[in-house]
């Protein structure tokens, strides 16, 4: 007996053939001097709270904006420069309490869907036309962190946010190896199921924060 | 949960949706707010058509090379660590599904949004074998706390409004008081949900695009519930039709585009999720296994014919439906089956056959602002009329039930028909007869019923055309 796949590819590859043909031209959009402008304004019109910070200074802001929202525990990427980073910068003074993910879900599983108020993750780059930050979770930052808590601060470069999702795959050759898992984020989790009304935090962060840093790390 | 009818019965359901006030009023303001929305986001012209050529173009040839995409994502896929299950018929999915959660020990399952798992009835089919589904998409969430079917494929419970929700969130979930703020709503779903996102075994999702190259499953949401279900559960099981593959990951870019601002306005969703391998030795998160099932179910055979294949370039954004006057006014559980609107009179009938849901295809009044909105240029007007043919003139195998809407009574009235016309001498007979007996005919004749139950019965004048020419002094010709 044949298998389901020997029927279903017989059937496709008996039809009439048709012809490919060369693409259409489209070009995506670009934004110039605008990019940093319009990256922030898609952002905010998608409910994300954005703020630039020289490099030097994001972890102090961050603590100032979290006190702000009584944030009492934050989960982090202990082996990351980011996660780095916060640490040494929280060690002194009153932070909210780091929460390292340095082990596998299943070991840690309660405490990331019930417990943590937000977690900090470096974002590899931001795409301006849509307003959305680019991950690419890794075994140091894994994918959870920017999904269960219910704030979000995502860091990312100025430089290296870009015009289009079209521009980001290119120039960066994604296609030429994905990781196991890459996201576009584009504000806080979000629905409107029930009467087209608005609701943020559904199930993924109610809130995003992004910090935009630029300069270098004194 | 409701077995589906075998036959449609569009007409009789559609009187019933007519009459039902608080259903038009909220698929009316539902409609009205995602056409208004859609309309913003395609303010340029220029943009818009360019875009959607090249949108077009990339899932038209995608289907013109279907077969060798399919091994290339295949091979791919498999490199990858994915494991890709071919399903013919639905119920070769629902074992093929059933199968791999019971290899592993699952009980519970959480799923994202699938159409194509509405499709399956695969939730029916887990509850038979003893597994319990939960739907995490807040709308798929509500309906199935109703126990009810979605009736829009973007937005499941546009058919019901806040106080609907509210009375049943108040008598399904536990402990919580009735609320009609929609803050409260969706705070009391999540904390309903969180643990069953914790608790699963396993969790099933849709998948949007297929990127052959890469061998990567991309989603979209809103809500983050797709990506909790493809990455918190050890084992993630994605089901999707054949069709959804494209060739390159740069067609992305395009295609996503296109989707969110066609479907609800949006010039992104929240989240979009690339999903290329399960978790790596070292990563710390995300299933162990991940396989992908290909849903056939029709689709190779309406593959096989040249025009009707374009059904297969939808990229399901329901912007057909969200602008169909017909849709609008009776809600997509008129249509029986899992797929509503313009789109699902195209598949429905292809899928099911002609001679289950054939009255679907007539269910339109060919305005065509389906096809004007079409992200990727589906003739949806063309296609409804050529089965409408087909449901008479059987021309191709590729449509199920062809040639089952041919009846005696047509075939005499048309054949009369055809020979009056082509006829010169019965065709004076017959104008002279019709006019001294026509309007003597009363408007409750069997044959004229369907015509004059919503129409007044055309009056036929006294003397033809010819007569009146011919007292005017035009001569033959």
């Amino acid at each position: 007996m044949s298998s389901a796949k020997d029927r279903i590819m017989a059937r496709l590859k008996g039809a009439p053939k048709r012809p490919a043909s060369a693409l259409p031209d489209w070009t995506p959009p670009a934004f110039g001097d605008q990019r940093m402008a319009r990256f922030r304004a898609m952002l905010e019109a998608a409910h994300a709270d954005v703020h630039e910070v020289p490099a030097a200074e994001w972890p102090e802001r961050l603590r100032v904006i979290l006190a702000d929202k009584g944030v009492g525990s934050v989960l982090f990427a202990p082996k990351t420069a980011t996660g780095a980073r916060l640490a040494q910068a929280w060690s002194a003074g009153e932070s909210p309490k780091l929460v390292a993910y340095d082990r596998s879900v299943e070991d840690i599983k309660d405490q990331l869907v019930h417990e943590v108020d937000a977690a900090v993750t470096l974002a590899r780059g931001g795409i301006a036309q849509t307003g959305s930050l680019v991950l690419w979770p890794t075994p140091d930052e894994p994918r959870l962190m920017s999904l269960l808590p219910p704030i979000h601060v995502a860091v990312v470069d100025k430089s290296r946010i870009r015009d289009s999702l079209a521009e980001t795959l290119s120039a960066e050759g994604w296609n030429t190896g994905m990781p196991t898992n890459a996201v576009l984020v584009s504000g806080p989790s979000k629905t409107a199921d029930i009467e087209q009304t608005l609701a943020y935090g559904v199930h993924g962060p109610k809130e995003l924060i992004v910090l935009v840093i630029e300069g270098e790390v004194e | 949960m409701a077995v589906e009818a075998r036959k449609s019965d569009f007409t009789g359901k559609a009187h019933v949706a007519l009459n039902d006030p608080k259903l038009r009023a909220n698929f009316r303001r539902a409609m009205d707010g995602l056409m208004t929305k859609r309309a913003a986001q395609f303010a340029d012209a220029e943009e818009w058509t360019s875009l959607r050529a090249r949108g077009a173009a990339i899932r038209a040839n995608a289907l013109a090379k279907l077969p060798e995409l399919l091994e290339l994502l295949e091979a791919n896929l498999t490199r990858n660590g994915i494991k890709v299950h071919w399903a013919e018929t639905v119920a070769e999915g629902n074992a093929i599904v059933l199968d791999i959660l019971q290899k592993a020990g699952a009980k519970t399952v959480i799923k994202g949004k699938s159409m194509v798992s509405e499709e399956m009835h695969l939730n029916a089919h887990l509850e038979a074998n003893g597994i319990t589904p939960v739907e995490s998409d807040l709308g798929e969430y509500i309906i199935q706390l109703a126990g009810e079917a979605p009736s829009h494929i973007v937005m499941p419970c546009i058919h019901m409004n806040k106080v609907e929700i509210a009375e049943l969130f108040a008598d399904k979930i536990k402990n919580l008081t009735y609320t009609e703020d929609v803050d409260e709503l969706c705070a009391a779903a999540r904390a309903a949900l969180r643990g069953a996102f914790a608790g699963a075994d396993a969790g099933i999702s849709g998948v949007n695009f297929l990127v052959a190259e890469t061998g990567s499953l991309v989603l979209i949401e809103n809500e983050g519930n797709g990506r909790l279900s493809t990455t918190l559960p050890p084992l993630h099981i994605a089901v999707t039709g054949i069709e959804k593959v494209i060739e390159r990951l740069e067609d992305v870019a395009p295609l996503l585009s296109l989707l969110p601002r066609s479907a609800t306005g949006q010039i992104i969703t929240t989240y979009v999720n690339m999903i290329s391998s399960p978790r790596k030795p070292g990563e710390k998160d995300g299933p162990k296994e991940v396989h992908l099932v290909l849903l056939d179910n029709g689709r190779s055979r309406v593959y096989s014919d040249v025009q009707l294949a374009d059904t297969l370039r939808c990229i399901r954004c329901a912007a057909c439906m969200n602008h169909c006057p017909v849709y609008t006014r009776v809600g997509g559980h008129t249509y029986t089956f899992t797929y509503p609107g313009p789109i699902g009179k195209l598949l429905s009938p292809q899928l099911e056959g002609l001679d289950c849901a054939g009255d679907q295809v007539h269910a339109s009044t060919l305005c065509g602002a389906c096809a004007e909105v079409c992200p990727v240029q589906i003739p949806i007007p063309d296609l409804l009329a050529r089965l409408r043919t087909e449901a008479v003139h059987p021309t191709s195998v590729a449509v199920k039930g062809g040639g089952s809407a041919r009846s005696l009574a047509d075939s005499l009235g048309w054949g009369g028909w055809t020979a009056m016309y082509s006829s010169p001498l019965v065709y004076k007979i017959s104008t002279r007869v019709m006019g001294l007996v026509g309007n003597l005919m009363p408007a409750s004749l069997p044959m004229l019923k369907q015509w004059t139950s919503v129409r007044t019965k055309p009056k036929f004048a006294a003397k033809s055309l010819h007569q009146l020419a011919r007292e005017r002094g035009f001569s033959n010709e």
